[in-house]
């Protein structure tokens, strides 16, 4: 190297010490300190009182019947308050679970966001302060008679983001989600079988379907996470309620490694090794599984009440949709959950505003709309049912989880890692490369690991 | 490649001689914009990226300060033990399978005089062309339970050898490797081809006369000819396996388990979805450092050699 070639090595390199000396304050610092809950502070409900207003509202509903009641709903809302603008701004999930990041803790903060309610992200939203809890809007508005609570503890953290499930409110959902089982009712008359009423018969069905020849269960796992919803139904057939309640929202006071956890997992390996699934679930794709069912090249297809209406284009009256319960005529106990849930920012200049908005998107008539553009409303459901198909099955069932079973949290929801050891641990389990304990064990290493750590 | 050194000395020349007659900063103000563009948009996030990697960061609420216990964290992982390894397994399907095949298709399209070679050139290329997505896309259908492979392999009688191609343990990294050298064998063999096509048609001549076969031709006069082609050709495809993200991301997840997992994509798992932007970054540099050893070691080897 010439004398000139390392005067410039050396410019370069006090360039970027320069650079890291000038950037040299941790990164976040810039983010504001948690807020404390406004208590105390008069609430405004009159919108119309509120003068020229703009709402930024950042959600996901993009896909056709979502973007539809969003657009609706929010046409009706500037039509009843016409000094308020909405600017909405639209991504797809995923999209949206990457910007919202960087959203919230830039300057420009939307007002309203649509947030996951899962620890790696409203936790992490609600440990950083970046939502604000709305406890007292939810008084004013009186939402928790508008909510079960059973729907309303998922959008519920402590305001140091440490217990999920349970503290303050800070958002609510417009629809409702529900993992149960999808059936071909053709392929069931061929077999001479009735929709199982419980999870036994559920069991005996699927034998039975194999010993005729039958592929009994579809499953497309490529994807990872899919074997999370074929394992949720089956760990609330077998698992105390509150036992998974605790597992699923990360917090504190439960275990992986029981028996019953122990036997949830080695009913998925002994089905997986006994041939009732299709062949080479880790190798087959989400959608190529469903599209199976549409095609007669199963009975049974597990997952979750959005799949409803692509499975209804396909197959029209012949698809069917069941929750298992432990005991038959009982509510049952299955893994489902709400839509993203609405909250509002806390650099929102107008709080008042965005949660009159989100009071207005969650009433009793935005749930008509929402059940009239064929989303599942997450609340009187059953009221807003289609008179028959798929569709009638779903609300039912979701009704019958909510009022009479339990809705389980999603397992990926309990830390910021779950979804990949789940999703990674199933694949295992499902191959015959893990047994039934070395699954719960790895699942408890995650947990304990959060739980503990924290 | 060795002529670089001595085109860059020749320029150098005349510089100097004005930086000795006039304002010494002169030549600095010519290279400014070009080097305040890079440092803008290279150097500056390279260091943010170093000095992220220093600290356990959610993205969101205040870091702390871990010195370099996310890389210590590094080599402590199994996951991301393993996620560099396939890395390296990559380099053979990305890298040394495709210089291989490359090398000896681009000798025979060149000896054999086959009509229409544009045509031939073309369709080597084209999966360079196809979005990495389209690509991944199709495979995803040709490995699929029910897909072509399957298909062919139950044709011909061998029902055994079928499988969930990416669901498979032992397979699914093979299987992915195998993409990638389907998309760099074209690349190569252009760059080869371009660099046979230099050789004189008199050093051909000269072998035959002298009782030399296809066999040592190639090995004799085509290989040490297109060293500097080839050189460029490892470089490339080597950063691209050690890079590799989107045939990962659209086809296995890393699945099965963590059986094909790679560094870019812990890096953007961490960063985007599980909230460990230290970790995230640390893994970057990690990476970016490997990247940088590893061609400087190739074309290190190459000018050896020379």
């Amino acid at each position: 190297m010439s004398p000139r070639g390392k005067t410039r090595t050396l410019a370069l390199a006090a360039t970027a010490a320069l650079a890291l000396l000038l950037s040299a304050c941790a990164p976040g610092s810039e983010a504001p300190a948690p807020s404390a809950p406004q208590s105390g502070a008069t609430i405004e409900t009159d919108v119309a009182k509120m003068g020229e207003q703009t709402l930024t509202v950042w959600d996901q509903e993009v896909r056709g019947g979502q973007n539809e009641q969003m657009t609706k709903l929010n046409d009706a809302f500037e039509a009843k308050y016409p000094n308020i603008t909405i600017k909405r701004n639209s991504q797809s999930f995923e999209d949206l679970g990457k910007t919202l990041r960087l959203a919230l803790s830039g300057t420009d903060a939307p007002d309203v966001v649509q947030a996951n309610n899962a620890r790696n992200t409203m936790g992490a939203f609600v440990k950083a302060g970046q939502l604000l809890p709305l406890d007292d809007w939810a008084k004013a508005y009186g939402w928790s008679e508008r909510y079960p609570a059973s729907v309303l503890k998922y959008s519920q953290y402590s305001t140091d983001g440490t217990t999920f499930g349970s503290g303050s409110t800070y958002g609510l959902p417009q629809v409702g989600e529900v993992v149960g089982v999808f059936y071909s009712k053709k392929k069931l008359e061929s077999l001479g079988l009735e929709v199982p009423a419980d999870w036994a018969a559920f069991e005996t069905a699927i034998a039975t379907a194999k010993d005729k020849g039958e592929t009994p269960l579809l499953l497309g796992n490529i994807e990872k996470w899919p074997a999370g919803h074929v394992f949720g139904p089956i760990q609330g057939a077998k698992v105390p309620a509150e036992q998974i309640e605790k597992l699923g929202f990360g917090n504190a006071g439960a275990s992986w490694t029981t028996p019953e956890n122990q036997a949830a997992a080695q009913t998925l390996a002994d089905w997986s090794a006994k041939g009732y699934f299709n062949k080479g679930v880790n190798g087959t794709d989400y959608d190529a599984a469903w599209q199976k069912l549409t095609k007669g090249e199963g009975v049974f297809l597990m997952g979750g009440s959005w799949m409803a209406a692509d499975l209804a284009d396909a197959m029209g009256d012949d698809v069917g949709f069941f929750a298992p319960p432990a005991t038959a005529g009982e509510g049952a106990h299955t893994t489902g959950g709400t839509g993203l849930p609405f909250t509002v920012t806390a650099k929102t200049k107008n709080a008042d505003l965005a949660a009159a908005y989100i009071d207005f998107i969650t009433n009793e008539d935005a749930m008509k709309v929402l059940a009239d553009t064929g989303n599942l409303p997450v609340l009187d459901t059953a009221a807003h049912a289609p008179a028959s198909g798929v569709l009638k099955d779903v609300y039912t069932a979701f009704e019958s989880v909510t009022t009479d079973g339990v809705l389980l949290p999603y397992l990926d929801y309990a830390t910021p890692t779950m979804g990949e050891t789940l999703g990674d641990s199933l694949q295992g389990l499902l191959d015959g490369r893990i047994d039934a304990k070395a699954f719960t064990e790895a699942m408890e290493a995650d947990y304990a690991g959060f739980t503990q750590g924290k | 490649m060795r002529a670089l050194p001595r085109a860059s000395s020749t320029i150098g020349a005349p510089g100097r001689h004005t930086a000795r007659q006039g304002l010494a900063i002169t030549p600095y103000l010519f290279i400014a914009p070009a080097f305040i563009v890079y440092a803008l948009f290279m150097l500056y996030p390279l260091a943010r990226a170093v000095h992220l990697s220093l600290y356990d960061w959610d993205g969101l609420s205040l870091a702390t300060f871990v010195g370099t216990g996310n890389y210590t964290d590094i080599l402590a992982d199994t996951r991301l033990r393993a996620a560099f390894g396939h890395a390296g397994a990559f380099i053979f399907f990305y890298a040394v399978l495709p210089c291989g095949i490359g090398l000896v298709l681009a000798a025979v399209l060149t000896r054999a005089k086959v009509r229409g070679l544009a045509l031939f050139r073309t369709l080597v290329f084209l999966p360079q062309v196809i979005a990495m997505v389209v690509v991944s896309v199709a495979f995803k259908q040709i490995y699929a339970p029910d897909g072509l492979l399957n298909s062919v392999l139950r044709s011909i009688g061998l029902d055994g050898l079928t499988r969930a191609w990416l669901g498979d343990y032992v397979f699914s990294l093979p299987a992915v490797g195998l993409i990638g050298s389907w998309v760099s064998t074209g690349l190569v063999t252009v760059l080869l081809l371009a660099g046979m096509a230099r050789i004189p048609a008199e050093l051909f001549e000269a072998a035959r006369l002298d009782g030399a076969g296809a066999v040592r031709e190639f090995l004799y006069i085509i290989v040490p000819s297109v060293r500097a082609e080839l050189t460029v050709a490892l470089t490339l495809t080597i950063v691209a396996s050690l890079k590799t993200f989107d045939l990962i991301y659209m086809t296995t997840s890393g699945g099965p388990g963590s059986s094909t997992t790679v560094p870019s994509y812990e890096v953007y798992r961490r960063a985007f979805e599980t909230g460990q932007v230290g970790s995230a970054a640390a893994i970057g540099v990690t990476l970016t450092v490997i990247i940088f050893l590893v061609t400087l070691a190739v074309n290190r080897v190459s000018e050896r050699g020379a």
